[in-house]
């Protein structure tokens, strides 16, 4: 399967438009409008209860929208008559009777999409779940486990296309990198992956576009480069004092952060200036604190936690 | 990935997408009560008490039984626990909440509901033909004197159907209330809460005999036979209990968000 990006950018594989959903006052989810590209992994990211879950469950049909449509590889999901063959669904790996062996649990999906039995094998094999783990009750499994095996659920039709609400929650950090291995892998033979996250770090490990969600609304969307192209430049150098006098003759003001500065310019910039001095520098990079300040600042109003400028700038 | 390469890209080839077929969803639902302990134990019960009961009844009655005491006795346990199978075959998707999956395979509800309503018949005549076996066995062995009497083609069925009455009766509480719990409460204290009311409320006793399905429905079981007055009462009992909750039901699931 082809998987180019360009290609791809022209027709999206998830299509969603104006997606409205209201529960009586309260609207969960408000005139979404976002795709997702085959050959690329799309996070979705927002806080808790910013209406991730709801506008998936809308993806497949679980949720019925107040408004607006969505296509899956240009069909309405409902009308796709064998859908667990074309598109993978992990909505919550808890969401699984705990009576039932993590095995049962495939073997039940295989049968209704109508696969052999040996996929089963194939899949737990993929998500390295052992022979005996697989015979264990869900009711004893890890979160992990439960992820691992919803995975194994998700990918057993062998779909085009991934959508998975939070499926890095409860891993660990070695269980991340095995499911950004394997969603990159599968991206990258021009499978169409969406997952949700709360948490940025974990979706700026996996995603390669961004799609961010706060209250309910769309607050930003792009490349994790494109997002963080405003947030300015970290720096640090051995003569940091005549650095900042330097830049502030270029009309560039650097602000303290952390052990080093941060400016609204681009490296190449503050580079410059600092090779005309002849000043020694250590670090130069993009400020990773900002597309964390973007999601905090972005998703403020949806936060419980109230959280203040000097806690933003100790993170950078 | 085995997708169609000559697609336009965005695109998926559903064309040689098939609907799973309905008799493979019953099957799937028949393997959801049988693997796990809960509903593996629920269906050795239901068949060892069966088998208990009516052991008990050979080795302690001093009558001389016929086939059709045993076909009773089978029915008393069979009556109480195969509702509860047909409540649960519907509501473990709720309370276990395996419906994100479930319908995100099958996203039309209406052909799980159908599937599992076929399955809970199948359970049903199972459950029945287990009963029949019993009693074909043990009544040799009771000696009556006529062990045969009244065994007539209508006559089981009649039990059949009473059988089905409470099993679809415990189905439609599970899909019109989609909680284990409550739909079990609900399908034991109704017929209750329905026998005091005619009870108490002496004017209207007649009149309750028309809404009073557990009573309509054990009418099946007079060898004697049924009216039509009485088949009329078993079809409003019927229409109360059974078809309003299922068309609730049916609405509900259809419309309700699954999470």
């Amino acid at each position: 399967m082809r998987g180019a990006p360009a290609l791809g950018r022209l027709s999206p594989m998830i299509k969603v438009e104006n997606l409205t959903k209201k529960y009586g006052d309260f609207t969960a989810v408000r005139d979404v409008s976002f795709t997702a590209q085959p050959g690329r992994v799309t996070g979705f990211l927002g806080p808790n209860g910013a209406g991730k879950s709801t506008s998936m469950r809308m993806m497949v049909g679980l949720t019925r929208a107040d408004s607006g449509s969505v296509t899956v590889g240009g069909h309405d999901y409902l009308d796709i008559p064998n859908p667990g063959r074309h598109v993978g669904v992990l909505l919550d790996a808890s969401a699984q009777h705990a009576g039932r062996t993590g095995r049962e649990v495939l073997a039940l999906s295989a049968a209704t999409m109508g696969l052999p039995k040996a996929r089963v094998d194939e899949m737990l094999a993929l998500v390295s779940l052992s022979d005996s783990e697989a015979k264990r009750r869900v009711r004893n499994y890890s979160l992990g486990m439960r992820q691992r095996l919803g995975i194994a659920n998700a990918l057993m039709g062998d779909p085009q296309v991934l959508i998975l609400d939070e499926p890095a929650n409860g891993l660990d950090p070695a269980g991340i990198r095995w499911m950004r291995g394997l969603l990159k892998g599968y991206a990258d033979r021009g499978g169409t992956v969406l997952l949700s996250s709360h948490l940025l770090h974990e979706v700026q490990m996996i995603a390669d576009e961004l799609v961010m969600i706060g209250r309910g609304t769309i607050v930003a969307q792009g490349s994790p480069q494109e997002l963080l192209q405003d947030s300015g430049t970290y720096f640090r150098a051995v003569e940091q004092e005549q650095l900042v006098a330097a830049l502030r003759a270029q009309g560039i003001e650097p602000v303290a952060v952390a052990d080093g500065l941060r400016a609204d310019a681009e490296s190449v910039q503050i580079g410059r200036v600092a090779a005309a001095q002849g000043i020694t520098m250590i670090e130069l990079r993009p400020a990773d604190g900002g597309l964390e300040d973007l999601f905090l600042e972005l998703t403020a109003e949806t936060q419980r936690e109230a959280y203040t400028d000097n806690t933003a700038g100790a993170q950078a | 990935m085995s997708a169609n390469t000559a697609l336009e890209p965005g695109m998926i080839d559903i064309s040689q997408s098939t609907r799973p077929s309905l008799a493979k969803l019953v099957g799937v639902e028949v393997r959801k009560m049988t693997d796990t302990r809960a509903g593996m134990w629920l269906l050795i019960t239901i068949a060892a008490i069966t088998v208990l009961v009516n052991t008990l009844f050979l080795i302690f009655s001093k009558d001389d039984l016929p086939f059709l005491a045993f076909l009773q006795f089978s029915a008393m346990p069979q009556g109480i626990l195969l509702p509860i199978l047909a409540i649960l075959l519907v509501t473990q998707e709720w309370g276990q909440r395996t419906g994100l999956v479930t319908f995100a395979l099958v996203p039309h509800r209406g052909r799980v509901m159908l599937a599992k309503f076929i399955a809970a018949v199948g359970f049903v005549v199972a459950a029945y033909l287990i009963a029949l076996a019993i009693a074909a066995v043990l009544t040799p062995l009771a000696g009556s004197a006529d062990p045969w009497e009244d065994v007539t083609g209508p006559y089981l069925l009649r039990v059949l159907l009473a059988l089905m009455i409470g099993a679809i009766w415990g189905w439609a509480f599970g899909i019109a209330l989609l909680n284990s719990a409550f739909a079990i409460v609900a399908y034991f204290a109704v017929p209750t809460v329905v026998t005091i009311v005619s009870e108490i409320w002496t004017a209207v006793r007649d009149q309750m005999t028309w809404f009073d399905l557990s009573m309509s429905s054990s009418r099946l079981f007079d060898p004697a036979g049924v009216s039509g007055e009485q088949w009329a009462q078993l079809g409003t009992g019927v229409l109360l209990w059974i078809a309003l909750p299922m068309v609730i039901g049916w609405i509900r699931v259809n419309r309700a968000e699954i999470k």
